[in-house]
């Protein structure tokens, strides 16, 4: 008998979904929230869905999963409601230490650190999640809504982050990532990756964050030489929630009305974003700017491709010394701002429908007081991205029923 | 109301075993499936409320221990009769299956909980037991529990019993759960030699370099006994193979590059944990360095260690504090 493609599939992922002694522990909301569900999410076999009920679920402490193979789901990301308004300790809401875990249709609020992070957790699914900080852009928030590191094979689809004093949603040292279909507002960061290579980043909605999608590659990490990586069909909208990180983080040196920024990375595309009104500058490609003691480190950008974007305003207030000094003599910035560190015809490359400006920074780690800007004249994107292997595996897609 | 729920839940998973007699230890509650209701299932200790251990059941002590809230720490290895632990230089001594650690904190002059470490063919299981006020009895506590306690500093904490989970954060060595104690580095001499006299370690391990007694840091150089103080308190997680290994930040004993061990190291993802602060460590300038800041916070996303403590380690402080400030610039 042949079976058509979409039964077997549809077959394969039922069998993924619910393997055969799976079973669902229901967890309402109520009295001793932090115990019970703390229990069901030890005592949970691989597998299982842990169901919360809605309503609100009033914590004390974090929580933490390490079982693999676990479901979390609530009754929506407006229903179910794990408040960390009173946690004593902990660094962040949830901790998801397994793989193959499924976290779905809740919200996590006012967690002290961060949102949920998962940490060694390969094949995680995010999905309709909501991340939210009530109190709106406060330094004292939590650094990173959604937090999977060291971690291969990642899903992030249709949530919502707002308020986090770092990154939205964050992703670092991973790899085969999609991020797709988020909202992502009133963060620092909306959505970084950082260290991490093989992303996809589409589909997502980034608005009123100090800067709005950020690829980095730091030095002294366990994971470098982040890139092969995706920016595509974005819309990247009035970034320009003045910067609230705390200091000594890398965010805090983000400009206000940052839209797309890359720093160092090795690989990126970003094409058929849509990016209007960020004032600093829509797209950004940048050296790491700090000083740096690591040998097998490269602060470079190499191979970024800026595609064909639909570029709206923006560039007519950059928060950099000497910004307005530049918009005064040249008028709003063109799309694209490079501070012209990197080897010249390999760091970057831009479709002939974006103007560059280059700050001519004259060596990696210069303040931007030693600019001296003028129009860049680079080559067009030569050839296609290879997509082989970008984003998360494909097998990811059969926990997420719409 | 509590204890009943919890009870109730972990009905399936729980072991009933019967209570041993005359102060044998109970292997199958060690290797066997499942998690014992109740401490006294194991029969680690002949009389439990006294701490008094059963036959096999050893205490020690270690040089630079784990700061949890100012709480008096009572250690003990079993080992099955006839097996022995394996000497593997400086690191941890190779318990065999069916060992087990066992630790009870002590506060307020009563017990309040004892964690225990199994190990079963499968790997360590890592257990929470919490004492009862009478302190005839002491019930697993798999999802940990918060108790409002005073410290011998007479502070009043809200003292955190961990979860299961979080034994394993800090007890995580890529994906195994290990001891983290018993390292010939942390153990005395004395103590070594007397456990291989009895027959229960192969050899005696020639240790390179020791962590310094605690007791004597008033008359030891500042970097021994911070390094110590950061082995024993942080670099369970702090290592490449840790629960933080994605800081970068590696405080084991035996780490010498500076920037591993935040040396002008500037923070990666510690978000308001920086404090507004450049770097982890600024030698010179204790008060310019993230790590006492963050030593010196009890505030969640901010204080370090995340997990095991209520209150700042004063004297933990003080010490990494004399570490940076004598560090040249």
């Amino acid at each position: 008998m042949r079976m058509p493609a979409t039964l077997i599939a549809a077959a394969t992922a039922l069998a993924l979904a619910a393997p055969a002694y799976a079973k669902v522990i229901p967890v309402p909301a109520g009295d001793n929230a932090q115990g019970r569900l703390q229990e069901a999410l030890i005592l949970a076999a691989p597998g299982d869905v842990v169901e919360l009920g809605a309503g609100r679920f009033v914590l004390t402490d974090g929580l933490s999963l390490d079982v693999k193979g676990v479901t979390v789901r609530g009754a929506g990301m407006e229903a179910t409601v794990l408040d960390f308004s009173g946690q004593k300790g902990a660094g962040e809401g949830l901790l998801v230490t397994s793989d193959e875990v499924t976290l779905r249709d809740f919200a996590v609020e006012n967690t002290k650190g961060d949102g949920i992070k998962s940490k060694g957790a390969d094949n995680i699914v995010y999905y309709r999640v909501r991340v939210t900080w009530t109190g709106g852009a406060r330094t004292t928030n939590g650094a990173y809504g959604i937090y999977p590191v060291e971690s291969a094979g990642v899903l992030i689809d249709g949530c919502k982050v707002s308020g986090a004093s770092d990154a939205g949603i964050y992703v670092g040292q991973s790899k085969a990532i999609t991020v797709r279909y988020n909202v992502v507002e009133n963060n620092v960061a909306g959505i970084e990756i950082e260290n991490s290579r093989d992303a996809w980043v589409g589909g997502n909605l980034a608005t009123r964050n100090t800067g709005g999608i950020l690829v980095f590659d730091l030095p002294n990490l366990p994971v470098m030489g982040g890139g092969n990586s995706l920016i595509e069909d974005n819309l990247v909208i009035a970034n320009d929630t003045p910067n609230f990180a705390p200091k000594g983080n890398i965010v805090a040196g983000v400009p206000t009305g940052t839209g797309i920024m890359i720093m160092a990375n090795k690989g990126v595309l970003i094409e058929g974003n849509t990016l209007i009104e960020n004032g600093t500058a829509q797209i950004m490609v940048v050296a790491y700017p700090n000083s740096f003691n690591d040998k097998s480190y490269n602060p470079l950008p190499r191979n970024v491709t800026i595609g064909e974007n639909r570029v709206t305003g923006g560039g007519d207030k950059p928060q950099f010394p000497g910004g307005a000094q530049l918009v005064a003599e040249l008028g709003p910035l063109p799309a694209v701002l490079w501070d012209g560190l990197g080897v010249p015809l390999d760091t970057l490359s831009v479709s002939g429908r974006h103007h560059v400006l280059s700050l001519n920074l004259p060596a990696q780690g210069a303040g931007t007081e030693k600019a001296k800007p003028e129009l860049a004249h680079l080559p067009p994107p030569s050839k296609a991205f290879d997509r082989t292997g970008v984003g998360a595996p494909v097998a990811l897609d059969a926990r997420i029923t719409r | 109301m509590r204890l009943m729920l919890a009870a109730t839940l972990l009905g399936a998973a729980a072991v009933a075993v019967a209570a041993p007699k005359g102060g044998k230890v109970n292997e199958s509650a060690v290797t066997g499936a499942g998690f014992a209701a109740s401490l006294s299932d194991y029969g680690f200790f002949a009389d439990p409320a006294a701490q008094r251990p059963a036959a096999g059941v050893t205490p020690y002590r270690i040089q630079t221990p784990l700061w949890s809230d100012g709480a008096e720490k009572l250690r003990f290895v079993y080992l099955p009769a006839g097996t022995k632990a394996k000497a593997q230089g400086d690191g941890l001594l190779d318990l065999p299956v069916g060992a087990a650690l066992i630790k009870t904190f002590k506060l307020e002059g009563r017990l309040i909980e004892t964690r225990v470490l199994l190990h079963r063919a499968e790997g360590w299981v890592a257990l929470p037991y919490q004492w009862n006020r009478e302190q005839t009895e002491a019930r697993l506590a798999l999802a940990g529990a918060r108790l409002e306690l005073t410290t011998p500093q007479g502070q009043a904490i809200s003292y955190a019993i961990p979860n299961k989970n979080q034994c394993k954060e800090c007890h995580q060595h890529k994906d195994a759960v290990v001891p983290i104690g018993p390292k010939a580095r942390n153990l005395s001499a004395a103590w070594l030699t007397s456990f291989h006299k009895a027959g229960k370690l192969d050899a005696v391990p020639s240790v390179s370099s020791r962590l310094p007694l605690w007791e004597d840091r008033a008359k030891l150089a500042a970097a021994p006994v911070a390094r110590g103080w950061l082995d024993s308190n942080c670099a369970h997680c702090h290592n490449p193979a840790g629960s933080a290994s994605n800081s970068g930040l590696d405080l084991r004993w035996e780490q010498s590059d500076p920037i591993a061990l935040g040396i002008n190291k500037r923070p990666v993802a510690a978000g308001r944990g920086s404090g507004g602060l450049e770097f982890d460590v600024l030698p010179g300038h204790p008060e310019q360095s993230i790590m006492i800041y963050r030593m010196g916070s009890l505030e969640g996303g901010i204080s370090m260690p995340e997990v095991g403590r209520s209150s700042i380690d004063p004297d933990g402080q003080a010490a990494v504090t004399r570490w940076i400030r004598e560090m040249k610039q």
